[in-house]
């Protein structure tokens, strides 16, 4: 409760700042206070608790989850001082869009009532949208921001259209009422509605087949930062979200339900690898390659007792990746008008250590071993099998295999083609970002008990 | 002194190598590779004298894993090979010139370690992830200082990959259904678990997709001569010298006694297999015009007949297996650096550009026909302990099998002899040869030494490995 106060303060705080002539300041005091804010985060753990009526819980989850969000939103604010720099009039209203980006998530998964899920996820949605378009003056970002403010806001409809019939069927928006009210033999069927439509909003904030056409268009289309925010930040919230819905309202899983959740997960699997193999563009690359990880986390809902130690690895592993890969794209992209895989040509000579970053990075999102995303891959198909969905962890399987060719598209691209260019300084932000996101990630390889244990 | 030392000090090895600069670097690896290999000493000393050197601790509770490294003889006898062959293979290289030796050379003993922890691991999780971990230093070093054109070297390289890692995630796949029933990969409780015919039938299967990729044997070997070709000798010599072996072990270690009875079905099929690998690439190997292509596809015919050894499920056939592991991780690195040393002097690797070299460095030439003679299994040597071995107890399983797979040693004969011939007799070669130097020299001498001495003295190796394997024998019967 008190972390949410704090980042809205801070939001607010960075506002003030463009007032007080403090423009300077901001990035080096958002990136403090939201480390006192993930120290106070943590520092909630192992308690409980429920604010307001009942409209924030706070427990294990929420608190892991917050804090996950809080460091990657650090990642994201200490690259924006360099990302920004040619808009440097306007990075109070960057940091401060991404500290309410933050707040939404937070609420997202803190949420106690269905009212205050629905402000997080729209609090941070617009916050998106506005992200996506911030390139004001780039036909292709306002592209993006249009596609998908209505593709978005489209999708937040039936989620709302799906909280009216749960709503109708139950009198509540009280998560606990829902609760017992799932588990109950008289619930209406259209309570049953209400649940599907949530779950097809959220799928689309997953970005999952078939909900995924946004995805590669909007990814391409905005600016690298937000594209990492996308790919990163949103994407984590709305699988740890989803879960958690599914935990209240779904705890008694019908086999159609799973059956559903199957078949999206195979499809995104396959289509987001699939399309993958054929994207010159890495920000589209990595989005279907997104897409396919998103078909992974959704394997943890068939096994919601469990599953969630899993989620949360694999969320920060993925998180971590995605930011360090993100970091050198931003590098390596910089000054130039797209992000074709032409630019990575001989990055291996021009700057080894980013290459050397890109190249973990891409290795923990394809699953080798002793980099996270291989535990991250292994713990959540381990828990899909102890489900009993065998079928899934063959799909899985063969998806990593596919999965390893374009992710060396990049990597052998680095090492072997001849550089077009001469090198470039690496700012020392991205410096720092990426090798802490990666020492994290593999720390995290060598150490997955850390994580594991937590819930 | 538990066996982590080992790996402890390749780890640290490849970092310092890494950190001690590019002047320094070779001799740094040097060294550590000189250390690990000493330590490994200390352990078959410890193993001798009955000490226990295995190491367990907990790694994660949930799910169940150990960080367990089993020490027993044959686990010794492979990390040996491994700490062995080190220091020769880096010491070879110190005639090559690479761009960046400190990556070059942190790659190559981060690779050491991989492929020790990868022989040493008792734990199933533990060991796939010592076996794929293996995979990312080679890909690097093959790809980034690897020979010829770069577009065909991208695709042999990445088809290597590919291949490889497809195979092991079957692997794992495997793994992963049987911790569901057993709740452990701990080695012993694998070998415990109760499984049903069918299931055994698809965890042996997928256990041999791992497998039959890395060694490689027919249909899956078509990755193999064209990555050894481009990759540096270096990345030839670990490829062939060990990473071969990674799968011929593990198909005694874990794929055998976990599956016994599937593999009782399988058995001939697989040895058919395997003996038409043997067959196929002594032929293939007739017809190749590029030394080092002759020589992978020699390694090909060879491996063939040791996955035989092993499928025969005989005490002699895996005791020849692996004796015969052991010896041809040595000749085939032998080989690769002669034909480094040539490449050296003259620049090509095309048969047809050489001859004549024996007129000019005789002591190169006996060396050479050591090796080749070592390779066609001539008697006295250690290749002949192994492969009579394997071929003995292809004889007790079935007639057919021993005459077929005996063809190795005659094809070999022919393609190998033909290949000295061209290479190394004939009129004098117009182009000078320069004698070889003292590093190579102790390199050839060092592994011609250790074949001679134990193709006379094979004892301690045999009563090395023979407990071991007896008591993985019983797992499967």
């Amino acid at each position: 409760m008190n972390t949410l106060i704090a980042i809205a303060v801070l939001g607010v705080i960075c506002l003030l700042a463009e007032i007080f002539n403090l423009r300077k300041a901001i990035v080096p005091v958002t990136i403090v206070g939201l480390l006192a804010i993930l120290g106070m985060t943590v520092t909630e753990f192992g308690t409980t608790g429920s604010y307001y009526n009942n409209m924030i819980k706070v427990n294990n989850f929420t608190v892991a989850f917050s804090s996950l969000f809080i460091v990657l939103t650090i990642f994201l604010v200490t690259l924006s001082h360099n990302f920004y720099q040619e808009q440097v009039t306007k990075i109070s209203d960057f940091i401060s869009i991404k500290l309410f980006l933050l707040a939404g998530a937070v609420s997202m998964v803190s949420f106690g009532n269905l009212a205050m899920f629905f402000l997080g996820i729209e609090v941070l949605s617009i916050a998106l949208y506005i992200l996506a378009g911030s390139d004001r003056l780039n036909m292709k970002s306002n592209e993006a921001g249009m596609k998908y403010f209505l593709m978005g806001s489209f999708a937040s409809g039936i989620i709302l259209f799906g909280i009216a019939l749960i709503y109708g069927a139950v009198g509540s928006f009280d998560m606990d009422m829902i609760y017992e009210a799932s588990n109950s033999a008289t619930t209406v069927d259209w309570f049953y509605i209400g649940v599907s439509m949530i779950t097809v909003g959220m799928l689309f904030k997953i970005a999952t087949v078939p909900f995924h056409f946004w995805a590669p268009d909007v990814y391409e289309g905005a600016p690298a930062l937000t594209t990492a925010t996308m790919s990163t930040l949103a994407k984590v919230t709305a699988m740890a979200t989803f879960f958690k819905l599914n935990v209240s309202m779904n705890g008694n899983m019908k086999f159609e339900y799973e059956l559903v959740i199957v078949i999206v997960s195979i499809a995104s699997m396959t289509v987001g690898n699939i399309m993958a193999l054929r994207q010159n563009n890495i920000k589209r690359m990595l989005a279907f390659s997104g897409i396919s990880h998103a078909g992974f986390m959704v394997m943890a809902l068939l096994n919601l007792e469990n599953a969630a130690g899993s989620l949360f690895y694999y969320t920060v592993a993925y998180g971590l990746a995605g930011i360090a890969a993100f970091t050198v794209i931003m590098y390596a992209c910089k000054g130039k008008n797209n992000e074709e895989l032409e630019n990575f040509n001989g990055l291996g000579k021009r700057s080894p250590l980013m290459a050397m970053i890109l190249t973990a990075a891409l290795f923990s999102m394809a699953g080798i071993p002793i980099f996270s995303g291989f535990f991250a891959k292994f713990f959540i198909l381990n828990n899909t099998l102890q489900a009993g969905w065998l079928i899934l962890v063959i799909a899985g399987v063969i998806n990593s295999m596919i999965a390893v060719y374009y992710y060396f598209k990049v990597i052998s691209a680095m090492y072997t083609k001849e550089a077009t260019e001469e090198a470039q300084k690496v700012p020392f932000e991205f410096y720092i970002v990426a090798v802490v996101a990666m020492g994290l990630n593999i720390a995290i390889g060598l150490f997955p008990s850390a994580l594991m244990d937590l819930f | 002194m538990d066996v982590t030392i080992v790996l402890i000090l390749l780890l640290i090895g490849a970092l310092a190598t890494y950190f001690s600069g590019n002047a320094l670097a070779s001799k740094v690896a040097l060294f550590f590779s000189v250390a690990a290999l000493g330590a490994s000493l200390m352990i078959l000393n410890q193993f001798n004298q009955g000490i226990d050197s295995s190491f367990s601790a907990v790694w994660m509770k949930n799910p169940n894993i150990l960080f367990s490294l089993k020490v027993d003889g044959l686990a010794i006898a492979m990390m040996l090979l491994t700490t062995l062959l080190m220091p020769l293979i880096i010491l070879s290289s110190f005639g090559n010139n690479f761009n960046n030796p400190k990556n070059f050379y942190a790659l190559v003993l981060f690779m050491a370690f991989a492929m020790v922890g990868t022989f040493l691991a008792s734990d199933g999780f533990l060991y796939y992830i010592f076996w794929e971990l293996s995979l990312i230093p080679i890909y690097f070093i093959a790809l980034i200082w690897g020979n010829d054109d770069m577009v065909e070297r991208r695709k042999a390289v990445i088809k290597f990959f590919i291949y490889t890692f497809v195979g092991s995630l079957f692997m794992l796949a495997a793994f992963i259904y049987m911790y569901q029933k057993e709740g452990s990969f701990q080695l012993d409780k694998l070998y415990a678990l109760e499984l049903s015919s069918k299931e055994e039938f698809w965890i042996f299967m997928a256990f041999f997709m791992a497998y039959a990729i890395k060694i490689p044997l027919i249909p899956f070997h078509t990755w193999q001569a064209n990555v050894y070709q481009k990759a540096p000798t270096v990345g030839t010599m670990l490829l062939s010298g060990i990473m071969l072996k990674m799968g011929l072990y593990s198909v005694i270690r874990w794929q055998l006694p976990i599956a016994p009875n599937a593999a009782k079905e399988l058995q001939y099929i697989i040895i058919g297999l395997s003996i038409a690998g043997v067959i196929y690439g002594s032929i293939v190997a007739l017809k190749q015009k590029d030394l080092k292509k002759l020589l992978a596809y020699s390694s090909l015919a060879h491996v063939g007949l040791i996955a035989a050894g092993c499928y025969t499920l005989t005490v002699d056939g895996l005791r020849g297996a692996v004796l015969q592991m052991i010896a041809h991780g040595f000749v085939i690195v032998g080989l690769f650096f002669a034909a480094e040393i040539i490449f050296r002097r003259y620049e090509t690797r095309a048969i047809s550009d050489m001859g004549g070299i024996r007129q000019q460095t005789p002591k190169f030439a006996s060396m050479f026909m050591i090796l080749v003679l070592a390779s066609v299994a001539l008697p006295g040597t250690f290749n002949f302990v192994g492969e009579f071995t394997v071929l003995y107890s292809l004889f007790t399983k079935n007639l057919a099998f021993a005459v077929l797979g005996g063809t190795t040693i005659i094809l070999g004969a022919f393609y190998m002899l033909k290949m000295f011939q061209n290479v190394m007799l004939g009129e004098t070669n117009a182009k000078p040869f320069a004698d070889v130097n003292l590093t190579e020299g102790i390199v050839m001498v060092v592994i011609i030494g250790f074949l001679l001495f134990f193709g006379l003295f094979p004892k301690p190796i045999i009563e090395l490995i023979t407990p071991s394997i007896q008591e993985i024998l019983v797992h499967i019967k």
